[in-house]
């Protein structure tokens, strides 16, 4: 066995240790394995760190990077201007190491910025109490349903079907091994709203909640009071809502949600390959024994001075197994600390600018489009900074043509649903200039 | 007359109603209680079901329904004061009142003395 500087041991020291526990090679640890499970891995010889890294820049480059490209697709992950102290605070070694502890009263400063995270959560998505997230918004939208069914007992959930398709996959999952029915909602064709004739014949007696995306899949904007004065007060209403654009839009706990999930990346996480984010998850209070995931609360120690405390640990696993309210007993404790220092260094008047600045560049973009005759807006319901448009040439074609122009186009619909054959969604943030934006619409009103 | 029952909840029982709680001793084991989630009304529970959970400051525990019947009543009191259960376990912190489909389950019950003696065993 070739000697590495990374591993400790000595052949001597190996040598003792196989002595002691009476084997004879390390290979010897391993055969209890069946042979059949015995298979060449080909992994190549071992090679020395200068050729390693000369390897990984190869393959680094052979990616593209988004910070290369002008960036017109969202669709759930989205690219928006990160300030360089959010990674340079993150970064710190305090934060950084720190994992959800599992002696979690010794990690104070850990626990403070889960507390102000929810605090933060609370404040931007009109609720009373927030846990200190999930794994990302698929999962905070599947757990949502699932405890939905925990406070009211009843065995149906019902979808928009203008949720994120990958959400509603992720709902249809977690719900399968629980018995509880999913039932689709179809959206309006004209406006892209939930069609609320539809909405009004899928309730009944055992329909537990209703999930709607807040905008949603579409880009859309749903009227959540409208909806609410449906689904009457039996009905939980669950939103999965983007929260850069709750900087501007009512905060759904205003307009009458009972759980408010969403997808955390676009605040202040790079979109990375689609992940890793985080979800945030924010109740009434009086569902908080029904939450699932950790809660960190604030108190004073018998010196009266503020300490944090991870609270309401009954509900999880470590404490009551199999009766636990669901199996997450961890949290995305790094991206959340980057999401934390990004809206501590925004502000509330930040966020709304940031939202202000997504929004006219999207409407600006819409209003172009709508004077082009090879394209056209589909939906007229109100939205927030995408929007869908279809193509009257084939979509895949044309986003390869804009990519080579450093564009990255409109997401194709087409791949999420039969019936939607080249209409694509166009995304804006703050972080596409200006002269971007006319530059794309030009290229849009060009391309064959 | 209050019987017991070995998972340590103790019945009263008048007419066909029982009234439901967990014992001093049991509540002296558990610690300060903090939490109480309460059944339904109109819940049918068959003997030895889970009809209630516990929160102490130690850990979270499942009572046990001593008779089969339905919860015609809860103890709405322990909502905001779950600690009644540590200051009169056996008195004003009863949990629930189960309409029995079957007084003679009372019989297999332990009277004051066999609990007593029961809990010795336990150590």
């Amino acid at each position: 066995m070739p000697e590495y500087p990374f591993l400790p041991q000595t052949e001597g020291e190996i040598q003792e240790m196989l002595r002691t526990i009476g084997v004879d090679s390390v290979s010897d640890l391993f055969k209890d394995i069946p042979d059949k499970f015995e298979v060449d891995l080909a992994i190549p010889e071992s090679e020395d760190e200068f050729s390693v890294l000369r390897d990984l820049k190869e393959l680094s480059q052979r990616n593209t990077s988004l910070n290369e490209l002008s960036v017109f697709r969202g669709g759930g992950i989205y690219k928006h201007f990160i300030p360089s102290a959010v990674q340079r605070i993150g970064c710190r070694g305090e934060f950084l190491t720190a994992y959800t502890p599992y002696q979690p009263e010794v990690s104070q400063g850990t626990l403070q910025m889960l507390f102000e995270f929810q605090t933060m959560i609370c404040e931007l998505t009109g609720m009373e109490v927030a846990n200190s997230s999930m794994y990302d918004g698929a999962s905070a939208c599947a757990e949502a349903a699932l405890m939905a069914v925990r406070i009211n007992g009843k065995s149906r959930v019902i979808i928009s079907e203008s949720l994120h398709p990958e959400y509603i996959s992720t709902v249809k999952s977690y719900c399968f091994g629980g018995n509880i029915e999913v039932e689709l909602v179809k959206f309006d064709r004209e406006t892209g709203q939930i069609d609320c004739g539809d909405l009004e014949s899928k309730l009944s007696e055992n329909v537990s909640a209703l999930i709607v995306g807040y905008p949603n899949f579409l880009g859309v904007i749903e009227d959540l009071e409208a909806i609410r004065s449906i689904i009457g007060e039996k009905v939980l209403l669950i939103t999965a809502a983007n929260p850069i654009a709750l900087g501007l839009l009512q905060a759904p706990g205003n307009l009458g949600a009972d759980i408010v999930v969403g997808e955390g990346q676009s605040l202040g996480n790079p979109p990375s390959f689609g992940g890793p984010g985080f979800g945030f998850f924010a109740s009434k209070e009086e569902h908080i024994r029904k939450m699932p995931g950790r809660i960190i609360g604030q108190t004073k120690d018998k010196e009266g001075r503020t300490g944090y405390v991870m609270v309401l640990q009954t509900r999880e696993q470590h404490i009551r197994r199999s009766k636990a309210t669901s199996n997450i007993c961890s949290n995305q404790a790094f991206n959340v600390l980057l999401a934390s220092i990004y809206m501590s260094l925004i502000g509330p008047k930040g966020l709304k600018d940031i939202a202000r600045r997504c929004y006219d560049k999207a409407h600006y973009l819409a209003n172009r489009i709508e004077k082009m005759d090879k394209l056209r807006p589909v939906f007229t319901g109100p939205f927030f900074n995408e929007f869908v448009v279809e193509f009257d040439g084939d979509l895949s074609m044309i986003n390869s043509r804009l990519l080579e122009e450093q564009i990255l186009g409109p997401l194709d619909l087409g791949k999420f649903r039969e019936d939607m054959q080249n209409y694509g969604l166009i995304c804006t943030t703050e972080a596409n200039r200006n002269e971007e934006v006319e530059f794309f619409a030009g290229r849009l009103e060009e391309i064959e | 007359m209050k019987r017991y029952s070995k998972t340590h909840e103790w019945i009263s029982l008048e007419g066909d109603v029982a009234v439901v709680g967990i014992s001093d001793h049991a509540q002296d084991h558990l610690g300060d209680v903090v939490y109480v989630d309460l059944p339904e009304p109109g819940k049918k529970v068959k003997k030895g079901d889970v009809f209630c959970s516990i929160e102490s400051v130690k850990a979270a525990s499942d009572i046990f329904s001593p008779v089969s019947g339905e919860i015609i009543e809860v103890n709405g009191e322990l909502d905001s004061a779950p600690e009644t259960i540590n200051s009169d376990a056996e008195g004003t912190g009863w949990i629930a009142k189960i309409k029995v489909s079957d007084p003679s389950e009372a019989d297999a019950l332990m009277d004051s003395e066999a609990y007593r003696k029961h809990c010795e065993e336990e150590g």
